[in-house]
């Protein structure tokens, strides 16, 4: 089988289970096409040699009752891994190796799979672009010199790129869905305190949700399944029933309602992405599906919301790094000294921005007007979501306001940039699943995506509407596979 | 009652000067655990070796609510008659220091877990009520220790995220004595209930100190300065001398005071400017998004409430009215709830015909004189409050006398012996056989014929000459009551 890496996560584990695939065939196929794609930059640390040694031992008395059966899979580098080293992207964890598993990643590895490396992302995940990691771009497999969006752009570019079958994220305001759309895959953020924060990187505590990103919404499913659990050790972590996703999938949505929102018809975007939009919007009624025009009052303050609100909890979330403990520290003549050097040389330009952006609204005598306020806004933007779904049962809006741009295209003008989020952070900010699927093209032939917001907790619901339009949209990537010598 | 005796002023020239106090204790919540991990808490183990990933602050590490210390905050709260605050927030108060792994401590600042109360203190002249503002779970920093080499500053993590209360007094406090006072008997409701164990010299229990100073019968507040850290009652009580004489006498120049926080120098006896307002850290205080807000429930709370133990002041009530106690001795008695634990056990050994007066003066008189001698507790106590018992029914049921018993007691100093053995070995038993008594007597004047005469004659005061030559002679253990009687009818 020459085409192992084309196959989808749901084939791979058929074949092995069927044992007409080892998982050391499986693992191999994919380190081989990893090693070729070094130009892609998706890794930041790969574990190959010993991915293959637990191949091999996995090969060797195989339980094949498990959900993963010896399926490779590289991560965000966000999630602490145990023994290999994990640097969210930062100077200044670029020497940090964890003793400890993030609860998800050790979700993943109790079912079988085998990690190969971790991916490259943002610093932090403060990113769209993937342009802010300190161990350079990564490349969209889509094209050369295009971003594959962030902050999962090691991911997104992994997934499309088939160097992994699969992989998960983190979406704090995007970071899931946006690189899913800006690479032709498919992007769930779960709902929050569906996956337990335990062990991830933290950017912004309120808002972080890791997700699983795949090449199709049964794979997405299945991963999801694996990866959401109650977890004790995380204070936010939820317990509810949790369905079996990928069994419980349905392309059956006769009679949902969907919830189309007027108000991100936002001014400038591109004709495409309406069009695409009314396609998609034909595609669920195609499916039997009725759709509802909605409001959605408050969604032009969502952004502006998001940048205080993140920015407040990262300038304390990574109060940490400063040089006493672990990771980089730069010498100082005294303790001040050497916190300033440390974080002045460990962080990068946008991390550094968004620190003093969160310093400065969680400032005495600024603090009522920005972090109060947009406490109080979001909260608005909560209630604006449980208003319309008294009506509706899912909503289906664009997953972002543009298909991939260019590397360098955006880095000097970061306001622009965070206008990439705008469909995604109201999600984050409700605390509700998301999912991000690939729709169409636009003339220069990249892929764009629409977003499936579901209620708290119904990420089923929004799986069964994205497995159903994937039939009707049935989307190809266009991968030339440009980046391979 | 007047209060006019005892009032605490600084006198100058013709100004005379009130001190204004508040306290916030820091009170060590008695656990095995830390606030949000499981680490253990225990005092003296070696550096770093209490410390969790979640302690040193390690990437993705989340904090998790302890139960047991919500519980003991609560527990705490009801000890001062406060209010249980149903919902309360933690907050991040974020500073850097190399001791503060986290760069933030998680402390409640605007909804505490406890609202308003008050402590009853018993002062000489009569009882004062101090206001509680409020008490508030947080978790404690690190030790930097810049004592061990000269270059470096080393850092021990074990005090990393132990569970403090912090106690919020308002500023109802006059006086050194009230701060005394105040101290001992928050520390002594909390080692009631088990939620501290107020051990000042480990640290578990220490303030900051706000005092300000105004003109006697003044309304208004004066400027207030903090002092950091106190960690006993006596530098308390040094420190807030010192700091009202230092504003008082900046008054008197005409100078103004500056609200700052000043540390208090134990070996110059003063306090010194640490840091001003203008350059007081912004903390940058807001809810953890860690944490979800801290709801209990009325059944939690309640539950919690049924459980109470008799708190001192209630105990001191039942022992004046149900063993007829003075209030002083009451009070005495209450305090420690060790002495209070070993009285109500003396006294329950003591059996029904027992002589309550007596109990406690031997406790607080001859048992006190001994721990303070040997510098022990009242749990370490030599004598068991059994043996205590037997000694005083000994002496109550005229076994022995009063003067005998303290021989005993001394022997009893030895491994907790049984007076009633002692007594039975040494032969110590009194004499009260009156016969033989008479006899004694009768010899004793036959054999002081002259004084005799004299005392008949009206020389009165030789009748404490024939006593104590009849104890003289029964080798003390002649019953003394019954040599007065005997005494007084062969000399009529």
């Amino acid at each position: 089988m020459s085409d192992i890496t084309k196959q989808s996560l749901t084939e791979l584990v058929e074949n092995i289970k069927n044992k007409k695939l080892s998982s050391t065939d499986v693992t191999k196929a994919f380190i081989e096409r990893s090693e070729k794609s070094k130009e892609l930059n998706a890794y930041i640390t790969e574990d190959f040699t010993s991915a293959l040694d637990k191949a091999k031992k996995f090969d060797q008395k195989p339980n094949l009752d498990l959900k993963l059966p010896g399926i490779p899979m590289a991560v965000k580098d966000l999630f602490c891994t145990n023994n290999v080293k994990t640097t969210a992207g930062s100077k200044i964890l670029n020497n940090f190796v964890p003793t400890y598993e993030s609860t998800v990643t050790e979700n993943i590895w109790k079912e079988g799979a085998i990690l190969l490396g971790k991916l490259n992302c943002d610093e932090f995940a403060m990113g769209s672009s993937n342009e802010t990691s300190f161990f350079g771009n990564v490349q969209n497999p889509i094209d050369k010199d295009l971003v594959p969006g962030g902050s999962s752009g090691g991911s997104a570019s992994a997934v499309a790129g088939q160097l992994t079958p699969i992989t998960i994220g983190t979406d704090t305001g995007g970071s899931i869905r946006q690189p899913a759309s800006f690479t032709g895959t498919v992007g769930l953020k779960p709902t929050y305190g569906s996956c337990s924060r335990y062990g991830i990187v933290a950017f912004a505590s309120s808002l972080d949700q890791a997700g699983p990103m795949a090449q199709n919404v049964k794979d997405c499913a299945l991963l999801q399944e694996v990866i959401s659990t109650y977890d004790p050790k995380d204070s936010t972590s939820i317990d509810f029933k949790r369905n079996q996703y990928s069994k419980e999938l349905t392309n059956n949505i006769k009679g949902k309602k969907i919830g189309i929102p007027k108000e991100y018809r936002v001014d400038g975007m591109p004709k495409e992405i309406e069009d695409l939009w009314q396609k998609g919007i034909q595609y669920v009624k195609d499916c039997g599906a009725e759709t509802i025009d909605i409001s959605l009052p408050h969604t032009s303050y969502a952004l502006p919301t998001y940048y205080i609100v993140a920015p407040a909890e990262a300038s304390s979330n990574l109060a940490r790094y400063d040089g006493v403990k672990y990771g980089f520290r730069a010498e100082g003549e005294n303790l001040i000294d050497m916190y300033e050097k440390t974080r002045s040389e460990g962080f990068g330009a946008e991390v550094q921005r968004r620190i003093m952006i969160g310093t400065y609204v969680l400032s005495s005598g600024y603090y009522d007007a920005y972090y109060l306020k947009a406490q109080k806004v979001r909260k608005l933007i909560k209630n604006d979501f449980d208003e319309a779904y008294k009506k509706v049962d899912a909503i289906l809006t664009p997953s972002t306001p543009s298909s991939a741009f260019k590397i360098g295209e955006k880095t000097n003008d970061p306001v622009s940039m965070y206008l990439n989020d705008i469909f995604t952070v109201p999600v984050n900010l409700a605390g509700l699943p998301g999912i991000s699927i690939p729709a169409g093209h636009d003339s220069k032939g990249y892929p764009l995506g629409l977003q499936i917001i579901g209620k708290a907790f119904d990420e089923q619901n929004i799986l069964n509407i994205a497995f159903a339009m994937e039939e009707k949209i049935n989307f190809k990537n266009k991968i030339t596979d440009w980046w391979i010598k | 009652m007047s209060k006019k005796n005892s009032e605490y002023l600084i006198n100058r020239k013709d100004n005379q000067y009130e001190v204004v106090i508040g306290l916030e204790v820091h009170a060590q919540v008695l656990s095995e655990s830390k606030l949000f991990s499981n680490s253990a808490t225990k005092f003296g183990a070696e550096p770093n070796t209490q410390v969790s990933l979640v302690d040193a602050a390690f990437p993705g590490m989340l904090p998790v609510i302890n139960e047991f210390c919500v519980k003991q905050a609560i527990k705490t709260g009801i000890g001062l008659n406060a209010k249980i605050n149903k919902r309360s927030v933690f907050d991040r108060k974020n500073y850097f220091y190399a001791d503060l792994p986290q760069g933030y401590q998680i402390s409640q600042f605007k909804d505490p877990i406890v609202g308003e109360g008050k402590v009853i203190l018993d002062m000489p002249d009569g009882q004062k009520e101090v206001g509680i503002e409020r008490l508030h779970l947080e978790q404690d920093a690190g030790k930097s220790i810049h004592d061990l080499d000269p270059q470096n500053t080393f850092v021990d993590l074990n005090r990393s995220g132990v569970a403090l209360m912090e106690i919020v007094s308002k500023p109802d406090l006059r006086s050194p004595e009230e701060v005394s006072a105040y101290i001992k008997k928050l520390r002594s409701i909390m080692r009631y209930l088990g939620t501290c164990d107020g051990n000042m010299q480990e640290g578990s229990l220490r303030a900051d100190v706000n005092v300000s100073v105004r003109a006697k019968g003044s309304k208004e507040f004066g400027t207030r300065c903090e002092i950091k850290n106190v960690n006993s009652i006596k530098f308390m009580q040094m420190a807030i001398e010192y700091e009202a004489n230092r504003q008082v006498d900046l008054i008197e120049e005409g100078k103004s005071i500056d609200q700052e926080t000043r540390l208090f120098d134990t070996k110059k006896n003063e306090t010194r400017s640490m840091r001003s307002k203008e350059d007081a850290h912004d903390y940058r205080y807001f809810p953890d998004p860690d944490l979800l807000p801290l709801e209990v429930s009325d059944e939690f709370i309640n539950e919690l409430k049924n459980n109470i133990p008799e708190l001192p002041d209630d105990k001191k009530k039942r022992f004046i009215d149900e063993f007829k106690l003075s209030p002083y001795e009451a009070t005495i008695l209450v305090s420690d709830i060790d002495t209070a634990k070993y009285f109500e056990e003396v006294v329950a050994k003591m059996g029904k015909n027992k002589d309550m007066k007596l109990a406690v003066n031997w406790i607080t008189g001859e048992l006190f004189a001994v721990l303070n001698n040997k510098n022990l507790e009242i749990s370490q106590s030599p004598v068991s409050a059994k043996n205590l018992a037997i000694l005083v029914n000994l002496i109550k049921n005229g076994t022995i006398s009063g003067k005998i018993a303290k021989t005993v007691f001394e022997l009893m100093l030895d491994g907790d012996k049984d007076p009633q053995k002692i007594v039975e070995e040494k032969g110590l038993k009194q004499q009260s056989d009156p016969k033989a008594i008479e006899a004694l007597i009768d010899k004793i004047i036959n054999d002081n014929r002259e004084k005799a005469i004299e005392y008949k004659q009206g020389k009165e005061k030789l009748f404490g000459f024939f006593v104590g030559q009849a104890m003289k002679a029964s080798g003390g253990k002649a019953n003394p009551q019954l040599i007065n009687e005997i005494l007084k009818k062969k000399l009529q």
